[in-house]
């Protein structure tokens, strides 16, 4: 199904293309001439290699949408949960400030919830010029379909060119939702955006393949441009309660007997903490050895006031809830600090907390990956090493 | 009880090697598998046959080699497999690629649930999930952690999901789309039986002829969002600073010492 097309006359064999794929797609068959398989993503870093203009992608013919030249203003949606805005949504108003700055409009902030002014107030003071401030019984808690239909319906009324979201569970269920029913595009999990000056396009960066590659994504015909943005990228903007913004109140487009779901119960287990939010986390792999080597990191955690993560391996051994596990298949962290105790740093694990500020290994095998990414590290066994930081700490930290 | 899962071939990322001197993806020998999130959806659904009874039907949009994911989810235990492949569903993205797939479902007709994986391991968007529910118009239950109750009679649902702070007891009504979490289960593995019936198996595929959609939705042409470049991430600087003393005790109140000099804690 590949869709690359290699002119077999043009190509000279120099190879240029089949050195910069990134998914290893291209090959020069026996002729020397080069050939694609069906791996290719039509990504197009290929092309411009080609030192003879050999290879193509089929030209995309400009979908006659609306014209898109009626789209303007950055927008962001304040997460809520309990009647207080998660973090995600002020990074993003920072983010949104910026962009908007940059292409000389204003940002917008659509805050959804019931009895939630004061957050729409916090949002002018993170940066927002405007306010969609939804206030209705319908949208107390989070749920995809009056949240999804509500910024469907400002979308259409109100045409902003970019909208981004938080990558939270909430953000990804609802961002796949809108941007499905305006058909627009959706860039998922961005760790970068910036606004291309000829253009003024959003250009949408984000990682793939767990981190092993980048790609920049763009959407060029349909508006708005939507993204999701990962936690703890981006600065948290400092909030300036001077700020003057406007307030403007719309109505929820559904009612209650119209919305299939229900949200019956909220389960928080004891001691269960947001990896998400967490500046500090302590996590434990496979060298930990059973349940109760997660003491001692608990312990360390508790002390920093962070949270506890673990690796695969301690999650499939069954010794801590997968709430807990950090990287490909777990959750993907970006604490301020991240200790890894007997973790030996697999690229699955490196996928989920390799951006973390500062990464401190402790293991007992100097060779370990881990110690590669890691900024400090001490070689030797943790059930020594932890308790020792866990008491330096309680002594610097008075605790 | 009808269950479809939608599931996608994917390259072993776990065998995935970088080029250290282009930063590119070493593919070559890396084998083929079902995305793992896939295969919770799979079994998920084998648990829902077992004690509704029903059928399973298993879904991918993908190349014709594609259909040894299905092969394998038919060796687990699927009924039914049937492979999306067309030159004209290429270079899809995930807009296009739920359109594609819900578009499948409509002819495959009446359904209970779809599952998927919470995301798929290359590309790690998990919103061709959210797509295809929106596609359907049916409730979408993404991040499921336990199904706590299904009653057919009354066409209810009961799950939990796997949020930020904990977890979330949600009820909707049937049909509803769920994508699922790791948690939920432990994948079997295919029978001498299974695998079997499934090297015997026919398993059709499906064009973009075989379906009703608009040309122009559909691979590249359809897709809203376009590549425009791929690179190696930056690689982080500098070595680790490994912390030696004569005494465990010793290094420990350096490493303490250094780490609070970075003004992090």
């Amino acid at each position: 199904m590949a869709l690359l097309e290699i002119n077999r006359e043009e190509c000279i064999g120099c190879g240029a293309c089949v050195a910069v794929c990134p998914f290893g797609s291209l090959s020069l068959d026996d002729e020397n001439i080069a050939v694609v398989d069906e791996t290719c993503t039509a990504c197009g870093a290929c092309i411009p290699e080609c030192p003879v203009e050999a290879l193509s992608l089929p030209e995309v013919e400009k979908a006659a949408v609306e014209d898109i030249s009626a789209y303007q203003g950055v927008w962001v949606w304040v997460e809520q949960f309990h009647g207080e805005a998660g973090s995600i949504s002020w990074e993003m108003a920072g983010q949104g400030r910026r962009l908007a700055d940059q292409l000389g409009t204003t940002l917008t902030a659509c805050v959804l919830g019931y009895n939630v002014e004061h957050i729409a107030k916090e949002a002018i003071a993170y940066g927002a010029d405007r306010v969609f401030l939804v206030d209705d019984p319908t949208l107390e808690v989070y749920r995809t379909d009056p949240y999804a239909r509500c910024l469907v319906e400002l979308v259409r009324k109100y045409k902003p060119e970019i909208f981004l979201l938080g990558a939270s569970s909430r953000g990804r269920d609802l961002a796949g939702a809108v941007a499905t029913q305006l058909y627009t595009g959706l860039t998922a999990d961005c760790t970068g955006l910036d606004i291309e000056p000829e253009t003024r396009l959003l250009l949408q960066t984000r990682p793939a393949f767990g981190g092993n590659i980048m790609a920049t994504i763009k959407c060029p015909n349909h508006r708005p441009q939507m993204a999701t943005v990962r936690h703890r990228v981006f600065e948290m903007p400092v909030p300036d309660p001077n700020r003057q913004g406007q307030i403007v109140r719309e109505k929820a487009v559904m009612l209650e007997e119209e919305i299939a779901s229900k949200v019956v119960d909220f389960i928080t287990e004891e001691g269960e903490v947001n990896l998400a939010d967490a500046k500090i986390i302590v996590s434990g792999g496979r060298g930990v050895k059973g349940p109760e080597g997660f003491k001692p990191i608990r312990e360390l955690a508790e002390v920093l006031g962070g949270a506890v993560g673990a690796s695969r391996a301690a999650v499939d051994a069954g010794w801590i809830p997968y709430a807990h596990q950090v990287g490909q298949t777990g959750r993907t962290v970006r604490p301020d600090l991240y200790i890894a105790c007997g973790i030996s740093g697999a690229i699955q694990h490196q996928a989920g907390m390799k951006t973390s500020k500062v990464i401190v290994a402790i293991n007992k095998d100097p060779e370990a990956p881990i110690f590669q990414i890691a900024h400090y590290g001490i070689v030797g066994d943790l059930f020594k090493v932890v308790p020792a930081l866990t008491e330096a700490f309680r002594k610097r930290l008075n605790k | 009880m009808h269950a479809i899962v939608c599931i996608k071939q994917v390259p072993d990322t776990t065998e995935v090697k970088i080029d250290p001197e282009r930063g590119t993806l070493i593919r070559e020998g890396v084998p083929s598998i079902i995305n793992p999130f896939d295969t919770y959806a799979i079994e998920e659904a084998l648990l829902l046959k077992e004690k509704f009874g029903g059928k399973v039907t298993v879904i991918s949009m993908g190349p014709p080699q594609a259909v040894e994911a299905l092969k394998e989810a038919v060796a687990m235990g699927a009924d039914e497999a049937i492979l999306l492949s067309d030159r004209a569903f290429a270079g899809a993205d995930t807009w296009a690629t739920a359109y594609t797939l819900s578009s499948a479902i409509k002819k495959i007709g009446d359904f209970d649930v779809i599952l998927c994986g919470r995301q798929a391991m290359d590309g790690d968007t998990g919103q061709v999930g959210p797509g295809i529910a929106t596609q359907l118009g049916i409730n979408q239950l993404t991040y499921v952690f336990k199904i706590q109750e299904i009653d057919l009679e009354k066409r209810t649902i009961r799950v939990e999901r796997l949020v930020e702070e904990g977890r979330e007891v949600v009820a909707s009504t049937l049909p509803c789309l769920l994508t699922v979490v790791k948690d939920i289960n432990q994948p079997r593995y295919p029978t001498f039986m299974g695998i079997r019936r499934a090297a015997r198996m026919q398993i059709p595929t499906w064009t973009a002829a075989d379906l009703d959609v608009n040309p122009d939705l559909i691979g590249l042409t359809g897709s809203p969002t376009k590549v425009v470049k791929v690179f190696s991430p930056p690689s982080r600087e500098g070595e680790c600073d490994i912390v030696e003393a004569d005494s465990v005790e010793q290094a420990a109140e350096i490493l303490a010492d250094k780490l609070l000099a970075e003004k992090i804690i």
